[in-house]
This record gives C-alpha cells, structure tokens and sequence, in this order.
C-alpha cells in the first residue's frame, strides 16, 4: 500500500499537461453548448416580444396622435378615441389598488409574522398560493355573482375594481411574504431585544425593510389587471361608451365625490377587443394603437417596479 | 441570602463578603420541543459584575443566556421550567405570566453578530427609547449620547449621528450594538459571543468595555474563549451537555477547579 500511492502521484504527472488540457477539453464543450442554447432561449423571448410590438407600431403608430387619447369611441374609425377607455382603466385600477394592496399587505404580513405555524396556517398558504393561478375567467364568474348581484354593485367601477383586487390579491400576498421572510432574523431579534413588541417590530423594521420587495409585487399585479380583458366582460364591461364617469374630484364642495364608483365602464384591452371584432382595417389600426397604449403602460409599470427595488435596496445594507 | 448558600455549591462565599445576588436560577429546565437543552440550573448571579458562561457547542450556554430576555418565545414549541428570579422585586422572569417585553425592558442583550438596524446611528441608539414611547428630543439626545460614551464610541461618530450604522466598521457596529443596550438602563446586560465575528483589535476594545461596565451594570457574557472569560469576568461557570457543572469565582475556577471535566476542557481535552 505505501508503495501504491507514489507510483500514482508518478503516473499523474508523467501523463501530463496534455491529458489535463484534454480532460478540460471535454468539460469545457458542455459549457459552451448550454451558453449557446440559453442564449437561443433567450432571444425566442425577446425576438417574439419586439416582432408583436413593431408589428403594432406599423399597424398602429399613425393613429396615435393627441385627438385619438381625447376622443370618444366612435362608428367612424378615423375619429374613434380612446377616452373613455383610459379614464375607465385608470379608475378601475384605483378602486383595484385602494381595495387590494392594503388587504394583500396585511394578510401577507400576518401570515408570515403573526399567524402560529400550524395546519391552519398551512392549508390557508396552500390556498393563496393556489388562488394566484386561478384562471381569470373564473374571477369573473364569482365577481358577477357576488359584487353584480348579491351585493347590488351592478356593472360598475366598484364591481370591476373589485373583481381585479381579488384577482391580484394572491399574488401580492405571495411577494409580501417573500419580502418579509427575506428581512434577516438578527434584525427582528436586535428589535425584540430592545423591548418592542410584535406590532413595533413590523411597523418599525420588518415593514420599512420589505417596501421594496412589496411595491415590486404590488406593481406586477397592476400590469397583470391592466391588461386583464375576461373577468370584465364577464361582469357585463360596456364596450361603447361615450361619456365620462363623475370625476371624484371638483372645485365644489364637497370637493369628493364617489359617483364614479356607481358609473358604467370600459377599459383599454376591451376597446381593443372590440376594434378588432370590427370589419375593415381601419378599426383594426385603432386596436393596434390601443394595444401600443397597453403595451407601453405595463413596461413603463415593470420599468417602474424594477427601479424602484432598486433605489430603495440601495438604502438598506445588512 | 438563604438563596446563596444552596445555590451555588462553591467556595464563592468564602472569597467574598456576601456580593449581592442579581438574579438566582433555581432548578431551571429548558426544552425545544421534546429536546431538554437545559437540565435543572441552580445559579446565582450577582449584581455588577461579570460573570461568564462557557462551555463547549451545544452545552446550553447560549440557550441559558437567551432564557434571561425571553428570546426563546420568539420560537415555536419551547418551554421553560423553574425559575430565574430578578431581584430586587423578586419576580420570576420566565414564567408565563410575566411578560416578555417587561423582561426585555430591564434585561437587553448584545448578540454574536453585530446586528445595527439599517438606520441612522442616532436612531440606532435610540430605537429602546422609542419604543417606549419617549419623544422629547432633549431627552433622546442626552440619553443616546450617554449610551454612546458609555459604549465608547462617542467621539467617532459624534460628528455624523445622521449615517447609517451599517456603514460602521464591525467592531463600531458592535460597540453601537452596546450603546443600543446601555441606552434604556438596563439591569443586566447579555453578551452572546460578542466577539467571534470582530478581529483581534476590536476584540480588545470590546473586552475593555465590558470590565468597565461592571460596577454599573450587571453582565452575563457568553463565550467560546476562555482566555476572554479569564480575562474580563469575576465569575464563570462551565457547563456540559445542559447541566451546570462548575461555578465559582473566575480565578479559582481555573486555577483550581473541583471538577474533572472542568479540569479536562480548560486544559483543551475536549470541547
């Protein structure tokens, strides 16, 4: 045995610089294999993403001129705006943010810091996480039922707003959690030792900490509901609309109004399907332009999420 | 005084005149789950000085330490049993029906690693405070630098207050820590290995705080080196497996200990 180990120590060298090369060789190949597979991966993304989006632009740039934002829908396409549709998404996406994040940021705190780890607890993140891949269609079914119906909101900014809160609920829910399981246990530790309580802990350091975890998720669910078409017709979404809700503000007193909540509605991916249901390709440009209008909303949204968790990481240094 | 005598089965009455007793641990049990970590401690601290708890990993000497601020309740699942009663009012801190934040108001801690919130050194400092609700700025700033002369760390960051305390070299950031527990008077103040994560240097720095905060404040230091528990405490204990084996005055502890197994792991036979 102690004469084995020198005679391979004598064959390892002796084979030489040759046979290492060989050996690295080899296991380079799968390095560049796999980069140039991702790299093919990637640019399937990308490629498809700005082909659909150019093909818009040509469909669509020439009618994206300052008449066609401050324009009712009309039956002359050339005159046809989306006013309406604009007002209508911004409107339904307050109601959706006012009702949403504030409910899907508390729950996901109270899970993470507050709920006992049991069964309950369990089953209840189960079913979050499972909510957050319902499809939207059937949002909208229970919306119809229950905000439509039972609740007597009828076709409205309120229902439409709600409808889109519940369905984005989940998925802030997750990212709150996430945000605040990554706030690291020294701190909570250091705050506790200090005397604070659970409330002061949370409203102190854990919230504060996970903001930026938080408006990340809070904005991706707001691009996911501005494009959301399918709970909102279900729930009865008027697709020609030619005047404007009550604005919530006025020069008058009382200065508030909510009006508006009660208000028929359309928003911008539903004026864009019903362009496109039209015959005649000059309706079908109105679309494209509506789908630019879309598409640039939500990358300036994601553009937004990812500055934001930028700026305000930079901040906090463990 | 009766607590004394059947409390700690060592000389350490004979060397001294009758220390005052902070704090006595009377058969205390510690579990995790079904897991006892902690097997019927019988101990008596005593009031300003420093008093050590070594031992080899997993002997209990963190989870003993952790017992004094009720940082376990933090943790699902664990239980303590007996006692460890707080003089001078006599209340006996782990029990369920005493609080844990009326606990940690009176006991604060410094831990392993140097854990500054990402905020302003001031408000560092300041955080106990403002948890229990003091907002007179004259106040705050008295008190927050009080803390930090008494951490030592007063006159290299007295000129920017307003930046951040993770920005702080590791032996500042731990000596801020220290301010952040000397800032609500504490009666006792726990060190949990507050210098395994500092180099040498401020190792030394932090070691010479600790000896001049005794006299003024009660210690209880946990550490891995028993140089460092030689060099700063007038007590030390060295415990095994959860259970107490030896406690006594620090220099006879390791000049003449009565154990074997003391005798064993202060020569490096084991742990």
């Amino acid at each position: 045995m102690a004469s084995l180990s020198p005679s391979i120590s004598i064959e390892a060298t002796g084979s030489g610089v040759a046979d290492i090369r060989a050996n690295v060789a080899r296991r380079r190949r799968w390095d560049v294999l796999f980069a140039a597979f991702g790299l093919l991966a990637t640019s399937v993304g990308v490629i498809t993403l700005l082909a659909l989006f150019i093909d818009l632009l040509i469909d669509g740039y020439h009618r994206l001129t300052p008449d066609f934002f401050l324009s009712f829908p009309s039956r002359r396409a050339s005159e046809a705006g989306i006013l309406s549709a604009w007002v209508g998404t911004c409107l339904v996406m307050l109601v959706t943010a006012v009702v949403g994040v504030p409910i899907a940021v508390s729950a996901g705190i109270y899970l993470e810091e507050y709920a006992p780890k049991n069964w309950v607890t369990t089953l209840i993140e189960i079913n979050v996480s499972n909510l957050a891949a319902v499809p939207s269609i059937v949002y909208g079914l229970l919306a119809l039922g229950l905000f439509v119906y039972a609740l007597g909101f009828g076709q409205s900014v309120l229902s439409a707003g709600l409808t889109l809160a519940l369905m984005i609920m989940p998925v802030i829910v997750v990212a709150t959690r996430e945000a605040v399981r990554a706030v690291p246990h020294a701190i909570r530790e250091a705050a506790y030792a200090a005397g604070a309580t659970r409330w002061q802990v949370t409203r102190d350091h854990v919230l504060p900490y996970s903001v930026p975890g938080i408006a990340t998720g809070v904005i991706i669910g707001l691009a996911r509901a501005i494009g959301e078409t399918a709970p909102l017709i279900t729930i009865g979404a008027l697709t020609f609309i030619a005047y404007l809700p009550d604005p919530p503000l006025s020069t008058t007193p009382p200065y508030v109004s909510f009006d508006w909540l009660w208000s028929g509605f359309t928003v911008l991916p539903i004026q864009m399907f019903n362009w496109v249901s039209r015959p005649g390709t000059a309706f079908h440009a109105n679309a494209a332009a509506a789908g630019i209008v879309i598409v640039v909303l939500t990358l300036l949204m994601n553009a937004f999420a990812i500055y934001l968790r930028y700026r305000l990481r930079k901040k906090i240094n463990w | 005084m009766a607590a004394i005598s059947t409390a700690v089965p060592t000389a350490v009455h004979a060397a001294h005149a009758a220390p005052k007793v902070k704090s006595s641990i009377r058969k205390l049990n510690f579990f995790y789950g079904h897991t006892q970590a902690l097997k019927n401690i019988e101990m008596d601290i005593y009031e300003h000085a420093v008093t050590a708890l070594i031992g080899p990993s997993g002997c209990g000497k963190s989870t003993l330490l952790r017992c004094f601020n009720r940082m376990h309740d933090l943790t699902p699942h664990t239980r303590y049993e007996g006692e460890i009663r707080l003089y001078p009012d006599d209340v006996n801190i782990v029990s369920p029906d005493v609080d844990p934040i009326e606990v940690r108001m009176r006991i604060s801690m410094v831990f392993q690693k140097p854990n500054p919130f990402p905020k302003s050194i001031y408000e560092n400092v300041a955080y106990g405070l403002r948890v229990r609700g003091v907002k007179a700025r004259s106040e705050l700033d008295g008190r927050v630098e009080a803390a930090l002369r008494g951490a030592a760390l007063w006159d290299e960051v007295k000129d920017r207050l307003q930046e951040p305390g993770t920005a702080l070299s590791g032996g500042q950031q731990q000596r801020l820590c220290i301010a952040r527990a000397l800032a609500t008077d504490p009666e006792i103040v726990l060190f949990d290995e507050p210098t395994s994560a500092l180099d040498p240097i401020a190792t030394a720095s932090i070691e010479d705080l600790i000896i001049s905060m005794a006299g003024s404040v009660t210690v209880l230091i946990v550490t891995h080196n028993m140089q460092q528990a030689a060099r700063v405490s007038s007590y030390t204990a060295f415990m095994y497996l959860g259970e107490l084996v030896e406690y006594g005055p620090t220099n006879e502890l390791f000049t003449r200990p009565r154990e074997q197994k003391t005798s064993d792991y202060l020569t490096g036979r084991f742990g």
